[in-house]
């Protein structure tokens, strides 16, 4: 049986001669050093598989052994406030075995199985369970619980309860017997393939926001939770930035950030950061709420491929806990190159810029693992994705970021030209676009008031017209345009800088609640419409303007603090009374 | 038990092709003899079951079918380092040519590295000091970074690298503690010789370890220069605790090698021929810059690429700077005007920048000043394209104000001398000295505090 031996190597795809008993995708350890590796290929005459670390040195004849599952990742706690690599091997252990740099064959559990956990059971003998069920909880960290769950295809009577206490990773605490009569021992942890995604009861409607605190997001261009969104933008113009600042700050309960293929002073950033951030709302470091999955550029490239799947299994596991989980995967790009590199090794007939005909489909299947859902114990949980995607020569028509188009609602296209003149977030209002707004106006309505969507409207309007204005301004001078047309473009302006633009090291601005947002509208939409009184009596814009209030309220987002919405009515009476002033 | 392997059974490009060989491991070296009694070195890129694939490094040529002897080496590809290398000129595949001998290894290290554990990294905040207002101002560098200078044939890229070495200022580092590693890939004898000159008049030459791969040296050695370049940064920032600036030019032509490498082998091509793995390659070697907990050292990587026709977009630098931590730009219009260095301000950028500025790095102002500055000369482009259109005499009263301040801007801020080192404090005040000649109501990045204090208009 044990007869498999490695026949060819090329890169880090290796083939095994003759027939052999390996099911696809299965997990295989090769060579001497248990490298570990995926079957991706089998025929009669070759089993390819590719090898997830460097294949340096391996050997023909080096044994390949089987395992007889699919990629799996191991699910339990432990999980949050710990960084893994793309295939879940847990970074800051393989540091303490082997030192700063990564050597190959790390054979570090995924999860430290020495800690002890303060469990709490929810079942009883005789209790009846089905997959999906919650048998006991603990807490993970001082924010999260963590809810151990029956796995979503087991059910049965429960034969055998432990006494709340402290367990660890691999101790059993609940028996179950299903109905062949066979003993299930459950632990605090759970095995997943990877490449499925895991069961629900039904999918829900996205009907509730990932509110971000960016003000070009929430307002203009909003994701529900449960959606996906795609950040497509060249190099500079601040795609992991926007993620950072997003998983800062989204209202998310659990964030799932995977680097996937970026660079690993960014990563060490991320850790530096989060730990020191303290999440407003539970007074606790960002990291008890935080995942993270780094595999750099340098790191092999066929586990980049898988670390897209392990951060989606991650968030998977934690929405059917029924927590609200949001993915940021940075870049997907990469992941899509490490697809076109694997294929190119395998001598596919390569489609589209040397990517391999499938890419769409893999793109497809990952974003539909973002949903709002009912869990398989009732409750609701969603995942919402958020893709960075990095064009070549940022052209927006190469095929990832169109097929990613196809598959996200939302586009938030960087641009250079704003990043160029360092307006952050460089989101260009004329080419994103949100497909939500119809799912979660209502909610909004409700929460804020109908104006917030009315307001909405009209900015975004002015902002379209602006654009307009200004092709005719770039050929001929502002100076030409009718007062009603450059009150147009003063206004737009202040849109521009002083409410789309947000500093995300500024203390307030970095994050902005909705009625800030809100207010902010409010305020420049009421200059406007009180600047036309004045333009209508054909008073000159240059006056206007000398009052000095489009620039105060370009820097409004400084002046009033978060906590401060009634400051909003002192500048509102400002506007009325010094406009008065003029006409009157 | 050593093997020779007689004769070939295929030879391709650099390539060749033995069969029956048995025990050999994947990467492993191999030692070609020659009939005629030179010997050469290759590399298995391939292997199926006893037939394997060997890149040789100093090309194929006077390869026949029958003429060779090969030899198994039982290891990867190895580079020597000692202490003692500090000062050395070697090959491109990391072997003296300087005729003061062989190396006396007190270590042998494999080329291609193995990554660092992104948890091990320490987040690089140590501002360099190179005594360049732009790069100072506006993309600062910072110490374990990875910058490079996107340039173009012509271009002032190699006075500029030159200039950064003579003046740079790095916290932490001493005459002992610091040394510059230069690998040449495909650049011209004179070009190398300009670098080694210039070294050498600015007294740092003892501290350097230079690496040449000339333009009609091999090319497959080519791709070993940055990896043996690298090993040699990783050992003396890692095990002798020294501060290290690596410079690698030009990446251009490394990834020119490395196509005509992927292309004799039969791969499939990505964009423009360059094989579908360029980005995991450079990033194998941008990667390799940093610093590690519990130690003192680091690897500041500024890597020198000729965009091929100025294309910013075209796979290399685009590639480039999806790995890298920003770029330094070099822009032609402002060479022709004369002005060096011809830093284009907008399209640089420094990531890293943000958290090594500012209190207690530079100065407070920094980057509010620079956000500034960026906003104020990206306008300046807006005045001038309009300009273009209907007339700089036709243009409102701000936009002249802008036309003036842009003027201003590169004749005193981008353009400095080859000599003259301008210190931090320096440039900021020139930033400000620049920004007063605006309205103070078009400086919408800053806010008023800091206006009542630097603000002079």
């Amino acid at each position: 049986m044990n007869n498999n031996v490695i026949f060819g190597i090329n890169g880090p795809v290796i083939t095994v001669k003759g027939p052999t008993d390996f099911k696809m995708m299965e997990m295989v350890h090769v060579g001497r050093e248990n490298l570990v590796g995926e079957i991706i290929g089998v025929t009669d005459e070759y089993t390819t598989i590719q090898v997830y670390e460097e294949t340096t040195g391996l050997r023909p004849g080096d044994p390949v052994t089987g395992t007889g599952n699919p990629m799996n990742v191991l699910l339990g706690p432990g999980i949050l406030d710990n960084i893994f690599d793309g295939i879940e091997r847990p970074l800051k252990a393989i540091e303490e075995e082997n030192g700063a740099f990564i050597n190959r064959g790390s054979q570090v559990n995924a999860l430290d199985e020495t800690k002890e956990w303060d469990v709490t059971l929810k079942v009883k003998e005789g209790d009846i369970v089905k997959g999906g069920q919650i048998y006991a909880t603990l807490p993970e960290t001082q924010i999260i619980e963590h809810r151990l769950m029956v796995p979503p295809l087991l059910s049965g009577e429960v034969v055998e309860v432990k006494p709340d206490g402290e367990y660890k990773l691999f101790d059993t605490i609940v028996k179950i017997k299903d109905e062949y009569g066979t003993e299930h021992s459950l632990t605090l942890c759970q095995q997943w393939p990877i490449r499925t995604s895991r069961p629900i009861t039904q999918r829900l409607s996205t009907s509730v926001p990932l509110i971000t605190g960016q003000r070009v997001i929430d307002t203009m261009f909003p994701i529900a939770k449960g959606g996906a969104a795609a950040i497509p933008g060249g190099f500079g113009t601040g795609k992991t930035m926007t993620q950072h600042q997003l998983a800062k700050w989204c209202d998310a309960d659990i964030i799932v950030y995977v680097g996937c293929g970026e660079r690993g002073n960014e990563m060490s950033q991320v850790l530096d950061e989060f730990s020191q951030l303290i999440d407003p709302k539970s007074d606790r470091p960002m990291t008890d709420r935080t995942v993270l999955i780094a595999n750099t550029s340098n790191m092999p490239v066929a586990a980049r491929e898988a670390s897209i799947y392990t951060g989606i299994t991650l968030a998977e596991y934690y929405r059917d806990m029924g927590y609200d989980v949001a993915i940021m995967a940075d870049s997907t790009s990469r992941w899509a190159e490490a697809l076109r590199e694997i294929s190119g090794r395998l001598e596919e007939m390569p489609a589209e810029e040397g990517f391999p005909a499938y890419l769409p489909s893999r793109l497809a299947e990952f974003y539909e693992r973002a949903g709002r859902v009912e869990t398989l114990s009732g409750d609701n949980g969603s995942v919402s994705i958020i893709g960075a995607v990095s064009p070549q020569g940022s052209d927006f028509s190469e095929p990832v970021t169109q097929n990613t188009k196809r598959f996200t609602r939302c586009f938030w296209a960087l641009d250079k030209a704003l990043a160029y003149a360092r307006h952050y977030p460089a989101i260009n209002w004329m080419n994103s676009y949100s497909e939500y707004f119809n799912d979660i106006d209502p909610w909004f309505n409700e929460q804020l008031g109908e104006e917030f969507v009315e307001y909405r409207t009209r900015i975004s309007a002015l902002l379209q017209e602006e654009n307009k204005l200004m092709e005719i301004v770039k050929l001929i001078g502002s100076d030409v345009l009718p007062d009603d047309q450059k009150l147009v473009i003063e206004t737009a302006k202040v849109i521009r800088v002083g409410f789309l633009q947000q500093n995300a090291f500024h203390k307030d601005d970095t994050f902005v609640p909705l009625e800030k947002q809100m207010n902010m509208m409010k305020v420049i939409l009421k200059l406007y419409d009180r600047s036309k009184d004045v333009v209508a009596q054909e008073i000159p814009i240059s006056k206007l303007i000398a009052l000095g209030l489009f620039d105060k309220l370009t820097k409004m987002k400084y002046d009033i603090p978060n906590d401060k919405p009634e400051m909003f009515d002192a500048y509102i009476e400002e506007i009325d009374k010094k406009i008065d002033e003029i006409l009157y | 038990m050593l093997i020779d392997y007689v004769g070939v059974k295929e030879i391709n490009g650099s390539l060749i092709v033995i069969d029956g060989v048995k025990g050999v491991s994947n990467e492993e070296i191999v030692d070609i003899r020659l009939d005629n009694g030179t010997t050469r070195q290759g590399r298995v890129v391939q292997i199926e079951g006893e037939r394997i694939v060997v890149q040789v490094f100093e090309g194929t040529r006077n390869i026949s079918l029958v003429n060779t002897k090969t030899r198994l080496t039982g290891h990867p590809m190895e580079q020597s380092l000692s202490p003692e290398i500090i000062g050395r000129v070697l090959d491109g595949a990391g072997r003296p040519i300087d005729g003061l001998g062989e190396i006396f290894p007190d270590k042998k290290a494999n080329i291609n590295g193995t990554p660092i554990n992104p948890v091990s990294r320490v987040y690089p905040t140590n501002f360099i000091n190179t005594g360049i207002s732009t790069i100072d101002t506006l993309m600062t560098l910072i110490r374990g970074q990875k910058l490079p200078i996107f340039s173009g044939s012509g271009m002032k890229h190699n006075d500029l690298a030159v200039q950064i070495v003579r003046q740079a200022r790095i916290t932490g580092a001493t005459e002992d503690n610091f040394c510059v590693v230069f690998a040449a890939m495909g650049v011209q004898k004179d070009v190398a010789e300009y670098f080694r000159k210039s070294f050498e008049d600015s007294g740092v030459l003892s501290h350097v370890v230079m690496l040449l791969n000339l333009s009609n040296d091999p090319i497959i050695e080519r791709t070993l220069t940055p990896r043996c370049a690298l090993t040699i940064a990783e050992y003396l920032a890692f095990d002798l605790d020294m501060h290290v600036l690596v410079i690698m030019t030009d990446m251009t032509s490394y990834a020119e090698a490395l196509r005509e490498f992927s292309s004799s082998k039969g791969e499939i091509p990505g964009r423009k021929g360059y094989p579908g793995y360029l980005y995991s390659d450079l990033a194998s070697l941008y990667e390799r810059a940093g610093m590690i907990k519990g130690h003192e050292g680091s690897v500041t990587q500024i890597p020198i690429l000729t965009m091929p026709n100025d294309d910013i977009t075209h796979p290399i630098p685009d590639l480039t700077g999806y790995i890298t931590e920003g770029q330094i730009t070099l822009d032609r219009s402002l060479q022709g005007q004369g002005y060096y260095p011809p830093v284009s301000v907008l399209p640089s950028l420094s990531r890293l920048m943000k958290d090594g500025i500012g209190e207690g790095f530079t100065r407070a102002d920094h980057q509010p000043l620079a956000n500034q500055l960026f906003a104020s000369y990206a306008r300046v482009i807006d005045a001038r394209s309009l300009a273009a259109v209907i007339g700089e005499e036709e243009l409102s009263p701000i936009d002249k104000k802008y036309m003036e301040f842009g003027k201003q801007f590169e004749t005193r801020f981008v353009n400095q001398g080859f000599d003259e080192d301008r210190d931090i404090t320096e440039s900021l005040d020139l930033g400000w000295e620049l920004l007063s000649t605006l309205p103070r109501s078009e400086l919408d990045r800053v806010d008023d505090e800091l206006l009542d204090k630097y603000y002079k208009g």
